[in-house]
């Protein structure tokens, strides 16, 4: 069934490119359907959201034991606050996949990558399997890749917005520039966005907001799951011959070449 | 929203209008916060108070007992709000430096760490020094009011104590800010001055600590004045309506800002706020020193109008789609590198 090869990362083999995030779910219960319905295979939780109690309000709880739990550190300021949460993960869950979240804007909730890149630093020396969450600049990424980041997740637009792949052009340079998996984070509103950012080659898309709110989340989450896959198949059908548009004869230099 | 849409949709008796901006916020709400709701509780710590609030339970020539609570009754009260669930914990005191000091609140912070994965004081405004240290201890967030940005009547509402500086209790969220607290909660009591200004100035006084302290998760609460019989002191009435109004406004304005709605507002009204702007609820709270442990509500600063279990809360949340979160942060270590 599999045509296309799966994601490796740190030694973890990933199938479905569709990563899931777990806020904002009006239920956990539904969440776990979610994930169990749709294979989902990586998901993010928010250390802020993880009970210290192992009880039916931990969020842990409702996450599948073969799911590959990635920690974000969200509410993080600076690169010493991420730091701080993701040993945090380390102690108190045993996560050792973080995504760095690095936000000084409580408006925007826009990731600062000079921190980040910190982050990145000392979490990767520190043997975390990292996943910086980032603005896509070509500078951070190329910094952020000589840190040991694991993979990049840019943002494809603002949090929550729903409004797809405003960053397009600047994540199309990061595939093409840096040699790690690039999964697309951040403001992907439909699954139709997220087959336009697997068609132009990224690894993997994150989505929470636009499951979370679906009337149907089962179904929503599916339906990201199968454009994922769909684009990925795109992408790698292009690698094997793409046609260029045809040009018919040569305007312009046609006329050397005439009898 | 220009100020003036601000001002005539205040005035507007426009059902349909009043519901289309309530299903717009509403929108915005979910997409920012997504369908959850947090929980907290306070813990009244003192009622000791040396300003002279008209408007206030606590006031220091009003009659109210006087009662602060020792080291192990804090802990006492913490056992039982921590058992039932809350992790959210905001401690508060009258504002009183001589009987509930700075190391007094330290004290209660380090208590508070064994139960609670995040703090906030409601507490008299301090120094940026102090909030340094009290952030260093493990506080996460602090909530202050300036109640009316009416200067006139401002003055004329604070007969005497350190409250009556208008300014320094202005710059109160800046010295937060400064100190690096994660969280500030602003607002005004409504009902002592004309709303549409002081809504006014409350949004102007948020956009500038959005501006200048962007790294801060801001929050603001309405409390409405309770106005009790015989009061003379030209109180405006806040109708349901009105308050609805000004959740749905500062959502329209601020995305991203959390709005609280206490127990001081009755059951059915912070049960349909929910569902357009409110993002964060007390629950099952006690206002009185004491009170937890005691078992009964005597001398509370306000009557607490929404009597309902946690338990009670939970399931009317999840009835209505929203997955109740009490830990929306983990403590980790303040001290600076």
């Amino acid at each position: 069934m599999d045509r296309h090869p799966p994601l490796e990362i740190a030694g973890k083999t990933i199938k479905n490119r569709f990563f899931l995030g777990t806020g904002k779910f009006g239920s956990k219960a539904e969440m776990m359907n979610c994930i169990k319905e749709s294979e989902i295979e990586v998901v993010t939780v928010a250390m802020r959201r993880v009970d210290a109690e192992e009880d039916s309000e931990n969020l842990l709880e409702y996450i599948p034991d073969d799911v590959i739990l990635m920690v974000n550190t969200s509410g993080a300021r600076n690169a010493e606050e991420a730091v701080r949460i993701a040993r945090l993960a380390r102690e108190a869950a045993g996560v050792e996949w973080i995504k760095i979240e690095v936000i000084n804007d409580s408006k925007y909730l826009l990731p600062d990558n000079n921190e980040t890149i910190e982050a990145v630093k000392v979490l990767a020396s520190e043997g975390f399997t990292v996943f910086p969450y980032m603005l896509p600049d070509l500078y951070a990424a190329r910094a952020m890749e000589k840190a040991g980041a694991a993979a990049i997740m840019p943002l494809g637009s603002l949090i929550g917005s729903g409004e797809g792949l405003k960053a397009k052009k600047f994540i199309e340079i990061l595939i093409r520039e840096t040699s790690l998996p690039v999964v697309v984070d951040a403001g992907i509103g439909r699954p139709s966005q997220a087959a336009e950012a697997m068609e132009m080659g990224a690894a993997a898309v994150l989505a929470n907001t636009a499951v979370a709110l679906a009337n149907d989340p089962g179904n929503a989450t599916l339906a990201f799951s199968l454009a994922v896959r769909a684009g990925r198949l795109a992408w790698l059908g292009k690698m094997a011959g793409p046609q260029k548009d045809a040009v018919a004869s040569s305007p312009l230099t046609g006329f050397l070449f005439e009898e | 929203m220009t100020k003036k849409e601000i001002a005539d949709f205040l005035k507007d008796t426009d059902k349909s209008r009043l519901e289309d901006l309530a299903a717009k916020a509403g929108k915005i709400t979910a997409a920012q916060f997504g369908k959850v709701i947090s929980l907290y509780a306070p813990i009244y710590l003192s009622n000791y108070c040396e300003n002279n609030c008209v408007y206030c339970g606590f006031k220091a020539s009003g009659g109210v007992r006087r009662k602060k609570l020792t080291l192990e009754q804090i802990e006492s009260e913490m056992k039982i709000v921590s058992g039932s669930g809350i992790r959210n914990i905001l401690l508060l005191t009258g504002e009183s430096r001589k009987m509930s000091p700075v190391s007094y609140l330290k004290d209660a912070v380090n208590i508070a760490k064994k139960y609670f994965s995040s703090i906030s004081l409601e507490v008299y405004p301090l120094e940026t020094e102090e909030y340094a240290e009290l952030y260093r201890a493990g506080v996460d967030g602090v909530t202050v009011y300036q109640e009316t940005y009416d200067r006139k009547r401002y003055d004329g509402l604070h007969l005497s104590g350190k409250k009556k500086d208008y300014d320094y209790r202005y710059n109160t969220p800046e010295r937060i800010a400064l100190a690096g607290i994660r969280t500030i909660s602003m607002g005004v009591l409504a009902g002592l001055a004309d709303l549409h200004k002081d809504l006014f100035s409350l949004f102007a006084h948020l956009e500038y600590m959005e501006k200048n302290y962007p790294g801060v998760e801001y929050s603001v609460s309405f409390p409405r004045l309770i106005i009790e019989p015989g009061d003379v002191t030209d109180y405006r009435k806040i109708t349901d309506v009105d308050l609805v109004k000004c959740i749905i406004l500062t959502r329209l304005k601020f995305p991203r800002v959390g709005i609280n709605l206490s127990t001081r507002e009755q059951a059915p009204l912070r049960d349909h706020a929910l569902a357009f702007g409110v993002t964060r609820i007390s629950a099952a709270s006690n206002t009185s020193v004491g009170g937890y442990v005691d078992g009964v509500q005597d001398d509370p600063q306000f009557r607490v109008k929404d009597l309902r279990s946690l338990k009670e809360i939970e399931r009317v949340l999840r009835s209505k789609g929203f997955d109740p979160v009490y830990t929306d942060w983990r403590r980790i270590d303040n001290t600076p590198v």
